[in-house]
């Protein structure tokens, strides 16, 4: 039995059990800032807080929605779930078991059990490889045999639609952005994964493309049980696809929860002003007020107490002294929202309004 | 009806290259004063095309390009040399996708505007500095004063976009390309930017060519809209009208695809196949190979544009149309 | 289930012609550069003389004849005259040949191997490893090529192999800093990334997935690289570094008949001649590659 073969993760603790968790996830970076000379430093160190502080867990055989704009960390959250990057703190727990820490799986195990597919799909695949040497690259690496993984990945190819005669044989730059991407994901494929991240990977198809490919990673899903990371800045597509949805800000989670509450009963002022931002499809009601002022601010030293507050129509003094935490709104305890104004003891309703020039009034 | 302020007919545009793309077969559409006409389409489809011929922007050597552009009173395929230079950024300006690309890293996004300004007017640099910094205001960039002395790095995305606004409106241009200009900005950023371009073209009256692939877009800031595939103009009509009662079934398969209010527990619907490629267009409609309607004529006819019932304003390209086409 | 099967097979999705790998494309746009092609021509005929050199060649290229030296070009029995110790240049040039084109392409070959492999090493490993490779070979590559291969041959002493292996040294850091750079470059893109996912371990990756792109435009400059070591070898040896005399290489041949360029000036000239031909051949072949390798998509 190859490698391949021994380090399939059969599915422990059941369907209880998160298939991922992730605690206390931390990266910054630092900001190079330099004075005259290279090794003098203007100011104090700043750091890029990009994932501040972000926890959540992802059931077996759910699709789990990302949104938040730029600056928000759902990429480089990402990555630091697939472990490109490594964290500066925070734990990644693996169907009960612990990643690449004492006593854990190891690395390569759990990088079959996990795979991604990325938004440039030209980029993400070899100009000099074939589509069949491309998807099989990865079983080999684990063991498998040349003429075996070669059989596989012809396999992969017919199952996302690519007839391998034809497509088996090919470079990345004879193919469209839409048959890329199928190859990415039959590349993902090739290990059985049992979790897929999706970074933005239907964002840069044609609109009619993106359907074709959503469907066929539906049909993935119910036929492998595989669980999706689904990051998007579409929110038509996140709430079409997604069963729970995450919403970021800063490199902190707002809110997160079913996906219907998301979007029904949004209960952070952020989701809020992000769903209202969708542009309109009805002519006879276009939206006359945009929900925020500014652009999305950059994670440099984010700002003490609530970070969303310089731009929120309801903050109050309340919101700059102290950070609100993430409590849950619902009895079932799925739905949750980090804001001062669904917890009661922070004292929202008695402080101040605050000034805020930047909010838009 | 008062005379469009833009008029194309029958506009061919080749690429010559390792291979040959007819970019642009037949296009002919108006464009009333005043009006904002939204260009829908994919990759491919020749929207981005179009704008940028209006302009003149193509490499001549590899290009050839036939029919007529009249905007206003100007011929516009006839310009060459100064004529062609007053008229880009003088009577018809553009607005492109990426600002970080369309300014000039070296210089302040001030010295940038004043630049166009002084190219096309006769005023002092005083005059157009003030003018420069009345725009940044008018784009509702916070603090304009220090803005204007700014390097385009040194603002975010939003910013230059707005900034690239200023710069394309400098000269009071009678038509504004706008080629995806929100397409690569965040959500809460890219309606800010709709807002603002819909309250700049009712103050200052301009007619609008808004180039995207998102249909909410569109339908925020267009009078009217057209949807091109494969070269062509497949339908044109008000917004209403296209996206609440499509003619076209590539109109009707792309409004299915942005996904609203489809039930989760069911498939997309999707349009099968992949865009057409322009080095090699099928003899009839090109969309025809994709079509669950397609017929034996719709493979060997190019349709032409006809008027639907209900509003002669409404035509689509389609030998099978989804409405009924008037006095058929 | 409807859509997938649709998604690729329709005929108009695909280029008609066959799949092309990259290799087999850029040989064919060369085949239709003219230029690259007379330039390749030429090279080979260069080449295959100096290998055919005993068959050709119609004199010996040792003997002379004190009374015949320096007969100009066209002279009887000597197609392009004589040198100073009366020996037939054509001859001479064939047979310098050998010495030249050795001198000039081995290094550049060995230089290509080293520092392909220190290059790489040093682009995907990053960091400190980088920065002590990187570092050291700055120091080499501060000194001008003339001068530090002068240097080298002069510590090493004269003959073809020390120079040989002086040559090597200074092109060793050029090559090395190419492909480090691509290297970093590919290393940073997408499909590195969706690579090391896979868990394959860093040999596999830069053996199946870097080499494969770096080679390319490491080959392109190395190339580049052909002529300025002809002249480097050449310039050694017109100063006595390198191949040592009644040996017939073009540089030394340039020294020796230095003296008499007042009194023959054209054949004086003509070892001269030779190295501006391979040089510039060389130069335009590689430039042809170059643009043949850009191919955009």
């Amino acid at each position: 039995m190859s490698a391949l073969e021994q380090s399939a993760v059969a599915d422990r603790g059941g369907p209880a059990q998160p298939l991922l968790s992730v605690k206390g996830l931390q990266k910054h970076f630092p900001v190079r800032e330099s004075g005259a000379l290279p090794w003098v430093k203007k100011g104090p160190a700043r750091k890029v807080h990009a994932v501040d502080g972000v926890d959540f867990a992802v059931a077996k055989g759910e699709t789990l929605g990302i949104v938040g704009e730029s600056g928000c960390g759902k990429s480089t959250t990402a990555r630091l779930i697939a472990r490109l990057i490594d964290a500066d703190q925070g734990s990644l727990v693996f169907d009960g078991e612990g990643v690449a820490e004492f006593g854990g799986m190891a690395l390569k195990d759990y990088r079959r059990n996990l795979q991604m597919v990325f938004q440039d799909s030209f980029a993400s695949l070899n100009p000099r490889l074939t589509m069949e040497e491309a998807i099989a690259f990865g079983p080999r690496a684990h063991g498998l045999p040349a003429r075996e993984a070669s059989a596989r990945a012809r396999a992969l190819l017919a199952r996302v639609g690519l007839a391998p005669e034809q497509f088996g044989g090919r470079y990345a730059h004879e193919l469209s952005g839409g048959q890329r991407q199928r190859v990415n994901i039959a590349r993902a494929l090739a290990f059985e994964p049992r979790l897929l991240i999706l970074d933005e990977a239907v964002a840069a198809l044609d609109k009619s493309v993106q359907a074709q490919v959503l469907n066929l990673l539906r049909e993935l899903k119910e036929e492998r049980g595989l669980t999706y990371l689904f990051i998007s800045h579409d929110l038509h597509v996140v709430r079409y696809f997604s069963d729970r949805v995450m919403v970021m800000y800063l490199g902190q989670v707002v809110e997160i929860g079913p996906v219907e509450a998301i979007y029904g009963a949004a209960r952070h002022p952020y989701t809020s002003a992000l769903l209202s931002a969708v542009p309109s499809m009805d002519p006879a009601n276009r939206t006359q007020r945009s929900p925020l002022a500014g652009d999305p601010p950059n994670p440099i030293d984010p700002p003490a107490g609530c970070r969303f507050r310089d731009r929120c129509v309801h903050a109050r003094a309340v919101c700059a002294e102290q950070a609100p935490r993430m409590l849950p709104l619902d009895a079932d305890g799925r739905h949750f929202a980090r804001c001062h104004m669904n917890d009661l003891a922070s004292g929202y309703a008695s402080s101040a309004p605050a000034a805020n020039p930047e909010a838009v009034q | 009806m008062s005379k469009p302020l833009l008029s194309v007919r029958d506009l061919n545009v080749r690429f010559h290259g390792e291979r040959n793309a007819s970019a642009l077969n037949g296009v002919s559409f108006d464009l009333a004063e005043g009006e904002v006409l939204g260009l829908l389409g994919e990759s491919g489809s020749g929207k981005s095309v179009t704008l940028r011929t209006l302009l003149k922007l193509h490499p001549p050597a590899r290009t050839s390009m036939s029919g007529h552009i009249r905007v206003g009173d100007t011929d516009v395929m006839a310009l060459q040399g100064r004529a062609l230079e007053q008229y880009r950024g003088g009577m018809a300006s553009m607005v492109f996708q990426d600002p970080g690309l369309a300014f000039d890293p070296l210089y302040t996004v001030g010295e940038q505007i004043v630049e166009t300004i002084l190219a096309h007017e006769r005023i002092g640099a005083d005059a157009a500095r003030a003018r420069a910094l009345e725009l940044m205001e008018r784009v509702q960039i916070p603090q304009a004063r220090r803005r204007l002395d700014a390097y385009p790095f040194e603002m975010s995305g939003g910013m230059r976009q707005r900034a690239m606004i200023a710069l394309a409106l400098a000269c009071r241009p009678k038509l504004l390309l706008a080629d995806e200009p929100t397409t690569a900005l965040d959500a809460t950023v890219q309606i800010q930017v709709l807002l603002l371009l819909r309250e700049l073209q009712r103050e200052l009256g301009m007619s609008v060519i808004f180039v995207t692939h998102d249909i909410g877009a569109a339908v925020e800031v267009s009078d009217r809209l057209a949807v091109m595939y494969g070269g062509r103009i497949v339908e044109e009509g008000s917004v209403a009208d296209v996206v609440q009662r499509p003619a076209h079934p590539y109109t009707a398969g792309l409004l299915a695809s942005t996904v609203v209010d489809v039930p989760r527990d069911q498939a997309l619907p999707a349009i099968p196949g992949a865009p057409p490629d322009l080095a090699a267009l099928p003899p009839g409609c090109a969309f025809a190979p994709r079509c669950a309607h397609a017929s034996a004529q719709c493979r060997e006819q190019v349709p032409a544009l006809q008027a639907m019932e209900g509003d002669e304003r409404h035509r689509a390209a389609c030998w099978h149309a989804l409405l009924q086409p008037a006095h058929a | 289930m409807s859509l997938a099967l649709d998604a690729g097979s329709t005929p108009a999705t695909l280029p008609a012609q066959r799949s092309r790998g990259y290799w087999s494309r850029v040989l064919r746009r060369l085949s239709r550069d003219p230029v690259t092609l007379a330039c390749a021509a030429i090279l080979l005929l260069i080449l295959l003389a100096a290998v055919f050199a005993p068959l050709i060649a119609p004199a010996d290229p040792f003997k002379g004849s004190m009374i015949k030296r320096l007969q100009p070009i066209g002279a009887e029995g000597f197609l392009l005259g004589t040198d100073e110790l009366g020996r037939d240049m054509l001859t001479r040039l064939i047979y310098g040949g050998r010495q030249s084109l050795l001198m000039g392409v081995l290094p550049v070959v060995l230089a290509f191997g080293i520092g392909t492999s220190i290059g790489v090493i040093a682009g995907y490993v990053g960091g400190r490893v980088n920065m002590v490779i990187m570092r050291t070979l700055d120091v080499f590559y501060a000194f001008p090529s003339v001068l530090l291969a002068v240097a080298i041959s002069g510590a090493l002493g004269a003959g073809l192999n020390n120079c040989l292996l002086a040559l090597t040294l200074v092109f060793v850091p050029q090559v090395t800093r190419v492909a480090e750079s691509v290297t970093t470059q590919v290393r940073q893109l997408d499909y590195i990334e969706a690579a090391r996912m896979s868990g394959a371990g860093p040999w596999m990756i830069v053996r199946e997935q870097v080499l494969g792109n770096v080679l390319g435009p490491v080959f392109v400059y190395s190339t580049g690289l052909i002529s300025v070591c002809m002249i480097l070898a050449s310039g050694l040896s017109f100063l006595g570094l390198g191949v040592k005399p009644p040996e017939p290489e073009w540089g030394l041949m340039l020294n020796t008949l230095r003296p008499a360029i007042f009194q023959n000036p054209l054949v004086a000239a003509l070892p001269g001649a030779m190295i501006f031909i391979t040089s510039i051949c060389f130069n335009l072949l590689a430039d042809g590659i170059r643009s043949a390798m850009d191919i955009r998509s």
